[in-house]
């Protein structure tokens, strides 16, 4: 077990270092730089006088070598330290810090609602004998997955907000306003959850431990539940951990049509304004959180089928 | 693991369809009620609640360039001057009175007396030195007001409530530099602070508004300044402003601005592009549009490349221009097609509507004459070469894509192949700087003719490559003198060299369009088309 996780934990530390490095180099590849972002965004205030800009171009270090800029860079950023934000001055950390409990109560909420609403949905279709609610229930998924988000969230503002007048339509403010934005995150990723969970139930649901359940007497509920649910859900899982970083990459969208505060919103506005610093933050903070969702993931597996570090270790044992 | 379906195109085209449809209906549905019709007198007190496409992350006055953050950061400072939006006239606001040397060199403002700042400091000389001062070392954001003081030799403080302005040379425009809001004076106490830390916390001004409070990303809140009793000389309150509080909300997807503005959910929104326009028509909301002015956007030649070096390739490509067609398809209603260089609200406009018209038949002689024969393509060619105009254009607005569509049209019409090359934001300084483009899509806004100056004389960075003449001295002489008379008739005389040798082609004006709940009254437009919210009222 210990060798498990050291070894997971050594993948993990790869898998940031190498997000690090992969957008240090993208960021480097696009043209232009944040100080040039900056004079570019007030063009429509006139053209900015080139000695200026290279003076300050000198100032935040953009006229180093690559190299020489990432090993400072990546140096700092060891000790916990990514710079300041070229755009605002305030360290990327503190930008980032405060983003960060808006966006989890987004993608918290999301997740919980994702889950009852996905996992709900899987255990009915399969559990219903009409023919007719298993095939309307089971083509939900496929078009919850399909629907983009960006539209979602507006048809909901658009009846929610502007005709019902029963939410905000923008802002953080309290939970009211959490509802609307959510939800929108929650329907592909509910949907992807109800999709994989749906055709495990019934991969389930086929085996020979149900049949002797069956045969002991078990009521439907129970077999349905306590047995074939149960091993299902492993698959079901391990999309919950992708799904974690799709429902960070989703809140970009959610916050800008919600116009609410958070990583999403943080990571737009640092994209447009090529602020190095701050996207570097954004992308090693996202490959963190999902990193260790994934290792919880994984050492969860275990505490549900036993079988799985006793696999690893032995695989283990004769590397 | 089945794959997932590409929203490319439909994506795009449900979403437009939904926002027309919908949005529609909800005008339709807001539009008994209400008590928009009859104002009663103007009332002080309520809320305004004012909704903006973006955040720029920061609060400082002097360092802000983006006109989402100018509309409410520009309440919380006072000017030494203002400028009449109407006549372009710069009137008293902190400086009672003024002398200019007759070489434009020097500035003595006479402040007025019993001004505060909110933290209950006093306006000085000795403050406004310090402003100056600090200004040029503000650094990266602070490029806009950098750019009014260059060439600023010292700031003197001549008695208490007298400071003196002195530059190497003559800057006729430092007058009505000092009317934005980049020039805003701040509290001592304020200058004092890095340019990071008034980014992030905001400024103590002398303003009818303060600064309560920033949340980034979601809200910039102002609170009515008690006591305030030293408005500029064009509001028509005296006193304290009547709003309360004014809430800035960001909301950056335009279909949600216009949604809650129809909802009542605010009272204001801004950034209302011609696809808003449909939802917003009707019921409780007015548009309010004014044309920015400055340099009318349209394309930069560069002058040095060789087959724009020959007038009459660039005379063809004005002739060729429909302004009236691009104004119409492409931008919010009333946009006016451009009359010169500078949009007709800025301050000495000339209007040479005639010499801008549209001209098929003068393009293709012009280009008939300098040797450009049709090739069987339509396209002209001379010696082999074809007839091809590369623009360069860069997404910082999203007008820029469809206009310039309609521009490769209307050029093929007369035989010039235009490819069009988009570039990122940040790359527009370097591109302009090297000279690297054979033409560029541009506009600045600035509400004094000195922008011409700025923009085309070769004695500066001559971002055009235009060959050195008369227009230097012209654009020199209006720069020196201070009598108005004559710099009028100078800068027409910059205006009528730069349209009939066509070494800027003028194309549209740019307009500030916002949706007003008809509730609020007096919500008006300065110079620059951002807003005055002193005299704002809600009845």
């Amino acid at each position: 077990m210990r060798r498990y996780v050291i070894k997971r934990l050594a993948q993990a530390v790869g898998v940031l270092w190498a997000a690090y490095t992969v957008s240090f180099l993208v960021l480097d590849f696009l043209p232009g730089d944040p100080v040039s972002a900056m004079a570019g965004a007030g063009m429509d205030s006139g053209q900015v006088d080139p000695a200026r800009i290279a003076a300050l171009r000198h100032e935040y270090g953009f006229d180093k070598p690559v190299l020489a800029q990432y090993a400072d860079h990546l140096g700092r950023a060891l000790r916990g330290d990514f710079g300041d934000a070229v755009s605002t001055g305030r360290p990327v950390t503190a930008t980032l810090a405060d983003a960060l409990p808006q966006t989890l109560r987004l993608t918290g909420a999301a997740l919980l609602l994702a889950a009852v609403l996905g996992g709900g949905l899987a255990v009915l279709a399969t559990y219903t004998s009409r023919r007719w609610l298993r095939q309307l229930l089971l083509s939900l998924p496929p078009l919850g997955v399909s629907v983009p988000t960006f539209w979602v969230g507006l048809l909901l503002v658009e009846a929610f907000s502007f005709r019902l007048h029963w939410f905000p339509a923008f802002g953080n403010d309290g939970l009211r306003g959490l509802v609307l934005p959510a939800l929108t995150l929650a329907i592909p990723t509910g949907a992807q959850v109800a999709q994989v969970l749906a055709k495990s139930l019934l991969t389930a649901l086929d085996q020979a431990y149900v049949e002797t359940a069956r045969a002991k007497g078990a009521g439907r509920w129970r077999v349905h539940l306590r047995h074939a649910l149960r091993n299902a859900s492993l698959p079901a899982l391990t999309v919950v951990g992708l799904l974690v970083g799709q429902l960070i990459a989703g809140s970009v969208v959610v916050e800008t049509v919600f116009s609410r505060d958070g990583l999403g919103r943080v990571t737009a506005a640092a994209v447009t304004a090529q602020d190095i610093p701050l996207v570097q933050g954004v992308v090693v903070f996202g490959a963190l959180i999902f990193v260790s969702v994934n290792l919880i993931v994984d050492l969860v597996y275990p505490l549900l089928d036993p079988r799985i570090v006793v696999a690893s270790d032995r695989r283990a044992g004769i590397a | 693991m089945r794959a997932l379906p590409s929203f490319g195109p439909t994506r795009r085209s449900s979403l437009t369809a939904l926002l027309a449809t919908g949005l529609l209906l909800t005008a339709c549905g807001s539009g008994g009620d209400g008590s928009g019709g009859a104002s009663g007198p103007a009332r002080s007190g309520g809320t305004l609640t004012f909704a903006v496409g973006s955040d720029s992350g920061c609060v400082d006055p002097q360092q802000v360039g983006s006109n989402d953050t100018i509309y409410s950061v520009r309440q919380i400072v006072d000017s030494l001057t203002d400028q009449n939006p109407k006549t372009g006239k710069i009137v008293p606001w902190l400086a009672k009175s003024w002398e200019v040397s007759s070489d434009a060199k020097t500035f003595t403002f006479h402040l007025r007396s019993g001004v505060t700042f909110s933290d209950g400091s006093e306006l000085t000389a000795q403050v406004v030195k310090d402003n100056f001062d600090a200004v040029p070392k503000l650094g990266a954001l602070g490029t806009l007001a950098e750019g009014y003081l260059s060439g600023l030799e010292s700031t003197t403080v001549v008695d208490p409530l007298t400071v003196k302005v002195t530059f190497e040379q003559s800057n006729a425009q430092f007058l009505q530099a000092t009317s934005t809001h980049s020039l805003g004076i701040e509290s001592s106490a304020s200058v004092q602070r890095t340019p990071q830390q008034k980014c992030a916390d905001g400024v103590i001004g002398s303003g009818p508004f303060v600064l309560k409070q920033y949340v980034q990303n979601q809200s910039i809140t102002l609170a009515r300044r008690t006591g305030y009793d030293w408005g500029s000389a064009l509001w028509s309150k005296k006193g304290a402003a009547y709003l309360d509080k004014v809430v800035f909300k960001v909301v950056p997807e335009s279909g949600v601005r216009s949604g809650s503005l129809q909802s009542g959910q605010v009272d204001a929104i801004g950034s209302v592009g011609r696809a808003d326009e449909a939802a917003l028509k009707g019921g409780q909301v007015t548009l309010q549009s004014r044309a920015n002015p400055g340099v009318v956007f349209g394309l930069g030649l560069n002058n040095a490349r060789p087959l724009l070096k020959d007038a009459r390739v660039r005379r063809a490509i004005v002739a060729a221009v429909d302004r009236k067609q691009i104004a119409d398809t492409v931008f919010p209603t009333g946009t006016r097609p451009a009359t010169s260089v500078l949009a007709h609200t800025t301050p000495d406009w000339t209007d040479l509507s005639a010499d801008l018209a549209l001209d098929t038949a003068k393009a293709k002689s012009l280009l008939d004459a300098a040797g450009w024969k049709t090739g069987s393509d339509g396209i002209r060619a001379k010696g082999g070469k074809k007839l091809r105009l590369t623009i360069t254009w860069f997404p910082n607005a999203a007008t820029n894509q469809p206009a310039l569509e309609l521009v490769q049209q209307q050029l093929k019409a007369v035989g010039i192949d235009v490819v069009l090359k988009q570039l990122q934001v940040s790359q527009f300084s370097t591109t302009v700087q090297t000279g690297d483009y054979e033409v560029v899509w541009t506009n600045v806004t600035r509400s004094d003719p000195d922008i011409l100056r700025s923009s085309f004389s070769t004695r500066l960075t001559n971002f055009y490559h235009l060959p050195a003449g008369s227009l230097d001295s012209v654009l020199a002489a209006q720069a020196a003198t201070t009598d108005t008379a004559t710099r009028a008739e100078l800068v027409g005389q910059a205006q009528k060299l730069l349209v009939q040798n066509a070494y800027y082609v003028p194309v549209v004006e740019l307009q500030t369009q916002l949706g007003v709940a008809k509730k609020v009254h007096g919500l008006a437009f300065d110079s620059g088309s951002r807003v005055q919210l002193h005299d704002t009222w809600i009845g």
